[in-house]
């Protein structure tokens, strides 16, 4: 009797033309961005997403073309980082073009198709019960149609924040195979740490290539007597021990990050002249340098 | 998925595919070309959305795939989206009665379940705002 393998095609349906049409797309769509870079983190709430707009911001301000591409599906906030919530995506010849922001970065994000308010994504589904033996799906299809859809002309950079996880950053890198790597973000904490360590190895198991780690929150300035301060308990220890992958470099926390954040502006050029926006601008270079050392592009 | 059929070990053809009426099920007929046995795979509701969460056509495409479609269609709550040139002709409207002119436009989209707005959707509102 035959088997799977001695049927050639589907019957008719010819779904895996129909993917190979989309990813056709994608390609031609990529082909005109030269770096792309997943942002990444082990774990939630270590300030993945404000690296990634201001990373955005850092690279614009040294005359980069930068767009970016917010993959959390389900938890926006890229749009409300760069206060371009109020707009929407627009229908242009054969794609959607991104919404401009600040310092003319390209945004695309599940927020600028819903509208305001704190509206959640619901996916229509003939049944909302069990839900898990669909969604991931759901939300990979979404993602594949934002890579092949969107009119993002030619970017130098187009950085991608994605939901936390260290499973993300591999599955991610299945739909944009010509990924150039991930930044990885964490925090001075031993808990973050191991996560960042599990992350980079699944990474690597599944060869998804790691471009470096940023320490965000890494140390406090005093506002009395301009000290570096600990933030977290056995801070100093950990990154480097990383084997393979360097660090980028470590963001001091400001208070003021968490403000621009929430009122749209990109921290980076609103205190352009603080310790935390020029660890930014410096991680900004240190990408720019070791992307020139690469050569090519695209 | 493939399907044989047994008898003629042979590989059986995609003859119709069709959504149910209430969209949660999927009925996909495959034909024996050689004995013209028929078989009907018929999916749950759960395998259906799986079906759809993939953004594959069952039975193969017969238009061309629209920007975004798969998510504009599933998204609950989606806002309809402005064409290049909609949106230029919205510009022209006095800036402070802008949002409330988009706003309708946009209700009227769904309304009619449209997920685009086009001039053709834009001059549709506007004659049933009595302007």
């Amino acid at each position: 009797m035959k088997t799977y393998r001695d049927i050639a095609g589907d019957g008719g349906s010819d779904v895996l033309g129909q993917v190979a049409e989309r990813e056709a797309r994608r390609r031609t769509r990529m082909a005109l961005v030269a770096r792309k870079f997943a942002v990444m983190s082990g774990k939630g709430g270590v300030g993945k997403s404000m690296v990634t707009v201001n990373l955005a911001a850092a690279l614009a301000l040294r005359g980069h073309r930068v767009g970016i591409l917010d993959a959390d599906i389900n938890g926006p906030c890229v749009a409300q980082m760069l206060g371009v919530r109020d707009r929407m995506l627009k229908l242009g010849a054969g794609g959607v073009a991104p919404v401009e922001g600040p310092l003319g970065i390209k945004v695309v994000s599940m927020d600028l198709l819903l509208p305001g308010g704190a509206v959640p994504v619901i996916w229509n589904a003939p049944m909302q019960q069990h839900r898990f033996t669909w969604l991931g799906a759901a939300e990979a299809g979404a993602l594949g149609e934002f890579l092949a859809d969107t009119l993002w002309g030619e970017l130098d950079f187009l950085l991608i924040d994605l939901p936390p996880g260290p499973e993300r950053y591999p599955d991610f890198h299945d739909l944009l195979p010509e990924c150039d790597g991930a930044i990885v973000v964490t925090i001075p904490s031993g808990v973050a740490m191991l996560t960042v360590k599990r992350s980079i190895v699944l990474a690597q198991t599944l060869q998804a290539k790691v471009f470096g780690v940023v320490e965000n929150m890494a140390g406090y300035q005093c506002e009395q007597c301009g000290a570096l301060q600990a933030l977290f308990a056995g801070e100093g220890e950990s990154t480097e021990q990383t084997p393979g992958v360097p660090v980028l470099g470590r963001i001091p926390f400001d208070p003021r990050i968490t403000r621009c954040c929430d009122q749209g502006v990109p921290f980076v050029s609103a205190h352009h002249d603080t310790p935390a926006a020029q660890a930014i601008m410096e991680i900004a270079v240190r990408i720019g340098a070791r992307c020139a050392a690469w050569g090519g592009g695209r | 998925m493939k399907f044989l059929c047994v008898a003629c070990d042979e590989a059986m053809k995609l003859v119709e595919a069709a959504d149910t009426p209430h969209g949660d099920s999927l009925t996909v007929i495959f034909r024996c070309a050689r004995c013209e046995h028929r078989v009907a795979l018929l999916t749950n509701p759960q395998e259906t959305q799986l079906v759809h969460s993939l953004g594959v056509a069952i039975g193969g495409r017969t238009t061309p795939p629209q920007p975004l479609a798969r998510v504009r269609a599933t998204l609950n709550a989606a806002s309809p989206l402005w064409t290049e040139e909609a949106e230029r002709r919205l510009q022209r409207v006095p800036e402070f009665v802008r949002p409330m002119v988009r706003d309708n436009i946009e209700r009227h989209a769904r309304e009619r379940g449209c997920r685009e707005v086009t001039c053709e959707v834009m001059d549709e509102a506007r004659s049933g705002m009595g302007m």
